[in-house]
């Protein structure tokens, strides 16, 4: 709740105080006594407690002012380019936990071949790569060279309700690849690391040396009591970073010209479109506080030593 | 001194350093990197940005091929404006590496002063700086700098930006990642705190500050620099990635990140050797920085870098 | 026979060569039988144990020798073939109780789990005899407990989930590794009984490893003594303690502290390094005896009167609810210059928190304490206040987290002289510390070292002098040797004694160790849940003890018969 708030309060001292956003709508030609009419109209002269309270009541109903640049009322903005930047989200989040997990667990138990220390070496690497690095190498790579995949844009889209979905096209599926990769690599990378060092410290614990003197077969070792006790810390933090997934879009989105919200964002800080720019910051910081939530409810779920217990 | 220098190479650290390939590998390629982007005007064969010395002939020459028309061979080749390529990465790393370890600097200083503040007096302090933490943690870094880079970008004169850029980058990377600092140093000096060498510091007479500064931060160290080379490979992979967006280093003083940037709009066009050479540079330099501060965190402490 | 070891050699390879852990080790146990194997640590002997099921830790080897079970070679076994054996035939039971099961997992889980893998019973007939496995460990209500998550469950009572999962496999041989060390008093010795009637009932043989000779000495059938991976004897427990013939084993059996008498010193354990002989300090002119005072033993040293403490918890969104824990509850006791003064209890008992309120790193909530005249909690910040309150020191209970690992030895002992005022320069200064040192039975040369190049032992001596250092009068000895081997804290005992009787000092030991405390403590307090139940003199605590708890706890010790 306080970071909803407080983000709020950031938001809206960018509105307020970054630049005259009177001078930025209206271009050079207007006369004062035009501007001093649009500035009462716009409830400019109000005192600051009034014109946040005001803003708050109206982002609640959905108003959050008018695009500098575009003309349009932000939300409208915001809603046309959700769809894209959700799907290339999940998409990605999805690829990153399975492959995350899976190479995870596996470098885990097998930690000493040689497919281990290779695909160990490959994560640095991946770890060092920037994103938009990446994502320049595959297009260069699978659209240029080989032109197997289109290098921008989101293929044919199909409209459902308000929503705009790239899933069903052929050429939606095609366009949503490389973007999905770039995105998602980096996460993979760092999912599959915390999966291995929690897998190997669960690995060597008292508990699970224990069930193996009690003769139970190591497979089931690997996946009934690790991978579960393992993968306990590891939700917390995936479930954290899985929300930083949608602000690194941003820089996918702009390699790819994938019309998202990422891509919306740089352009309104190019051109200092202040209304886009806090609008996205509240977006954001939303999504955050909900992750948050899920993930706490999570955590409580699966560990039974959090949960309130009335037994002794 | 002697004697120092004995205990280190007697020392377990220094016994995995000399046995570990993959640390004294990306040791020797950071450190000659570094070396060579500090004295990069004595050894740049041209000097990419005075006006004078460029010669649009060169535009486009590819690498290690003599011009026809000026003669001039530029082993990774020359840009649009006949800027030497090699010469531009010197420089280039140069600016990515100060944006880099200054950053790393401000967000070390400030971490760990913040860090020990918030372990050492506890309390509602420690509550504050914690959750001031943890709100920021929510946002990932990227956009926190960008933001700022916005927020300043509003505030400044046009004629000013470009010269301030470079500031602004730090300040924002700085900023963004003081956090990870703060919340390791704080962990290691709680532990500390526990143990009880510090009551009898206290039970001693020692002074509270005395116990900061003599008995808890020299252990807290080790966690800093496992922390801090990490955060220099994310530092220098950060600025690269906001100038290539456009937010960073602007093409009057480019870093790896700018001249890839403009390398991109070339690719297509066949001249592969703009982008090619600084995105390797960039690569070499973010990894070798990884894998010394993965394998120092082997070394020194296996369990940071997941919290 | 049932298992048979014949030359057993194990060696771990290290950076310094290859490092011989077990050497050329033989047993023979027969069903039905109890054998103990004690030694120090270090000894060997868990290893022993770990070969046998397999589960030696990286990188060690088995270099040599035959280990037959029944029969069975189990030297030769490569790794798939250990999971035929264990559970089924062999079982360990390991340390930590609270470590030992998975938190994620019901009691019933694990156990039926355990149990459907070696026999072919359904799932509900699984649960049946899941039930009557925790009966057979003592647990009541099995019906309802069985439902429950570990965490749930006390430490002792996790250690019989944890037998119950051992013996649900219905094992020939079950190697129980240190079973009760984690354990307070009171529930160790039914732990103990416990493993002996199942011994005796199921037929199975047991080898019980463990360092504690009161344990070998109640529970065990015969026994055999490790040191440094050889075993030097073996024999009925009965005829080792009282007629001990190798020299080790002598020196073990004297370093123990008896728990039916007094003895004035420990002989010493020759087996260990030699140390210098103790320099001799002309303590009247020397800079450590300036502020020794004559011993006036009328006077009060420490008049503690209603001393309180309550630790309220935090409360978190997401955790279960804990009460306010009155760690100490109106406790008041006066001690006497020269005396040493103990204060016995098990764990959670309040006696740590006392020494810590008195050492002033908790504030009491009600009470007052006065230390030689002075008012310690109505402090004004005055330098004589603070000298006073220096005359305080103590003597913590892990070596390994008392010393600050970066500061070198001769350093951590210059800390307090320094605070003190010294005004002398770095000469006099160092000669005051190789003096130090050799008081605690050093080498001066240990000033140059770090901590990490000590033993546990030499950690706690090097605690000592830094104790030392500050002069004081008063030393809270908060379990000083619980973490120590046998023979080591004879010696460290020794040397507490000794330099009381040099320096004058007055002492409050604090521990959970009955046998000790009767070696070392002029007048003892029992302490249970925050209230003391019984004080008197420490020959009248362990002959006529007046309080059922103290009856307990003295009826409950492990007895060291000669």
């Amino acid at each position: 709740m306080i970071v909803l708030l407080f983000t709020g309060l950031i938001a809206f001292s960018m509105f307020r105080f970054v630049g005259d956003p009177i001078e930025n709508m209206m271009g050079q030609e207007r006369t004062d006594a035009d501007i001093e009419i649009l500035r009462e109209k716009l409830g400019l002269n109000d005192p600051f407690f009034v014109q946040y309270w005001d803003f708050l009541i109206d982002a609640a109903q959905g108003n959050l002012g008018i695009s500098f640049r575009q003309g349009r009322p932000v939300v409208e903005v915001l809603i046309e380019r959700l769809p894209a930047t959700i799907e290339l989200a999940s998409v990605s989040a999805f690829l990153a936990i399975l492959m995350g997990v899976s190479l995870g667990v596996y470098t885990a138990i097998k930690s000493k071949g040689w497919v281990s220390n290779v695909i160990l070496t490959v994560s640095l690497v991946g770890v060092s790569l920037p994103t938009f690095l990446i994502g320049i190498l595959l297009i260069y790579l699978f659209a240029v060279e080989l032109g197997w995949l289109p290098s921008f844009g989101r293929g044919d889209v199909v409209e459902v309700g308000w929503w705009t979905t790239g899933l069903i096209t052929m050429s939606g599926i095609k366009a949503i690849i490389l973007p999905a990769v770039t995105l998602g690599l980096y996460q993979m990378t760092m999912i599959m690391r915390l999966v291995r060092s929690e897998m190997s410290e669960v690995l060597s614990s008292d508990f699970v040396r224990f069930a193996r003197s009690r003769g139970v077969p190591e497979v089931k070792i690997y996946f009934r009591h690790a991978l579960k006790n393992a993968l306990v810390p590891v939700i917390t933090v995936t479930g954290l970073q899985l929300g930083s997934i949608i602000a690194f879009a941003i820089i996918t989105e702009t390699v790819f010209q994938w019309p998202g919200l990422g891509l919306l964002f740089i352009d309104s800080v190019q051109f200092v479109d202040i209304p886009v720019m806090a609008s996205y910051l509240m977006f954001i910081s939303v999504m955050f506080v909900s992750i948050n939530l899920v993930v706490d409810l999570l955590y409580t779920a699966i560990d039974p030593r959090l949960r309130v217990s009335d037994t002794k | 001194m002697k004697i120092i220098f004995k205990d280190f190479i007697g020392s377990n650290f220094f016994y995995s350093f000399s046995h570990s390939p993959v640390a004294i590998c990306s040791f020797l390629i950071a450190t000659s990197l570094i070396f060579c982007a500090i004295i990069a005007p004595v050894i740049a064969p041209y000097s990419p940005y005075d006006p004078a010395t460029l010669n649009l002939m060169n535009g486009f020459s590819a690498p290690l091929k003599t011009n026809e028309f000026t003669g001039d061979t530029f082993v990774f080749g020359a840009d649009d404006q006949g800027r030497d390529i090699f010469s531009t990465i010197l420089y280039g790393m140069r600016i990515s590496l100060f944006v880099g370890f200054s950053a790393v600097l401000f967000a070390m200083v400030l971490g760990v002063f913040l860090g020990l503040i918030a372990a050492m007096v506890g309390g509602i302090t420690d509550a504050i700086i914690m959750r001031i933490a943890d709100i920021q943690l929510s946002f990932p870094s990227i956009l926190i700098a960008m933001l700022i880079f916005g927020i300043a970008k509003g505030i400044t004169p046009p004629e000013m930006r470009n010269q301030m850029a470079i500031w602004v980058l730090i300040l924002s990377i700085g900023l963004s990642d003081w956090v990870q600092f703060a919340r390791v140093v704080r962990g290691s000096a709680m532990v500390e705190l526990q143990k009880e060498y510090v009551e009898a510091a206290k039970l001693i007479g020692v002074h509270p500050i005395g116990i900061s500064l003599r008995h808890i931060f020299p252990n807290v160290v080790p966690s800093v620099l496992v922390i801090a080379t990490i955060s220099l490979a994310l530092a220098i992979i950060s600025e690269a990635t906001l100038s290539f967006l456009g937010v960073g280093a602007p093409p009057t003083q480019p870093s790896l990140g700018t001249l890839i940037r403009i390398g991109q709009g070339f690719l297509f066009s066949g001249e592969w050797w703009i982008i090619f050479f600084p995105s390797l540079a960039l690569l070499l330099l973010a990894l070798s920085v990884n894998l010394l501060g993965d394998w120092l965190r082997n070394t020194l402490d296996p369990n940071l870098g997941i919290k | 026979m049932l298992l048979k070891i014949e030359n057993l050699t194990i060696e771990y390879p290290d950076r310094f060569g290859n490092f011989r852990a077990v050497d050329k080790a033989s047993l023979k146990l027969a069903r039905g039988e109890i054998l103990g194997i004690v030694g120090e640590s270090g000894a060997g002997k868990s290893t022993i144990g770990n070969s046998i099921i397999g589960l030696l830790q990286t990188p060690g080897k088995l270099v040599g020798g035959t280990i037959e079970l029944d029969g069975q070679r189990l030297d030769l076994l490569a790794q798939p073939g250990f999971n035929a054996i264990r559970g089924k035939k062999v079982g360990v039971i390991f340390q930590d109780p609270m470590t030992s099961l998975n938190p994620l997992e019901t009691i019933e889980a694990q156990l039926v789990e355990t149990i459907s893998l070696h026999s072919n019973l359904s799932k509900t007939d699984a649960k049946l005899q899941a039930i009557e496995l925790l009966n057979d460990v003592g647990i009541t209500s099995p019906m309802e407990r069985i439902k429950q998550y570990p965490h749930e469950f006390s430490g002792g009572m996790r250690q019989r989930v944890v037998i119950a999962l051992v013996l649900a496999g219905k094992p020939d041989l079950i190697i129980a590794d240190e079973p009760t060390t984690a354990l307070d008093v009171s529930i160790q010795a039914t732990i103990l009984k416990l493993i002996r009637a199942l011994c005796r009932k199921k037929n199975v043989g047991v080898i019980l490893v463990t360092h504690d000779m009161g344990v070998i000495s109640e529970t065990t059938d015969r026994v055999a003594v490790m040191y440094m991976g050889k075993i030097v004897e073996v024999n009925e427990t009965k005829k080792l303690l009282s007629k001990p013939k190798h020299p080790y084993t002598k020196a073990l059996i004297s370093a123990v502290p008896p728990s039916n008498r007094r003895v004035h010193r420990f002989s010493r354990v020759e087996f260990n390094q030699g140390r210098q002989n103790p320099v001799a300090i002309d303590l009247g002119s020397h800079w450590i005896g300036e502020t020794i005072h004559k011993l006036d033993t009328t006077t009060t040293m420490l008049n503690v009167r209603n001393l309180t403490k309550i630790f309220k918890p935090r409360n978190s969104l997401f955790s279960p609810k804990i009460e306010s824990n009155v760690a100490v509850n109106n406790v008041s006791f006066k001690i006497a210059i020269g005396e040493t003064y103990g204060i016995v209890g098990e764990s959670g008992s309040g006696k740590s928190t006392i020494a810590r309120l008195i050492s002033g790193i908790y504030k009491p909530d009600e009470g007052s304490i006065q230390f030689d005249g002075l008012d310690l909690l109505n402090g004004k910040k005055l330098k004589e206040h603070k000298k006073k309150k220096r005359e305080i020191q103590m003597i913590f209970q892990d070596p390994y987290s008392s010393l600050n690992g970066r500061m070198k030895v001769g350093q951590i002992i210059a800390e307090p002289i320094l605070i003190g005022g010294f005004r002398g320069n770095q000469a006099e200064l160092n000669l005051i510390i190789s003096d130090l040192l050799a008081m605690v039975e050093l080498d001066a040369d240990a000033a140059r070292k770090y901590p990490h190049a000590f033993s546990g032992g030499q950690r706690q001596r090097v605690s000592i002098a830094r104790a030392l250092a500050s002069r004081p009068k008063f030393l809270i000895c908060d379990e000083p040797t619980s973490a120590l081997d046998v023979s080591i804290q004879a010696q460290i005992l020794n040397l507490l004694k000794d330099l009381q009787q040099k320096l004058k000092l007055t002492y409050l030991f604090i521990s959970h160790d009955l046998p000790v405390m009767r070696q070392v403590c002029d007048r003892i307090a029992v302490m249970k849940k925050g209230q003391f139940v019984e004080e008197n003199a420490a020959e009248a605590i362990f002959n006529a003890p007046r309080h059922k708890y103290t009856q307990d706890l003295i009826n409950l010790m492990p007895k060291f018969e000669q």
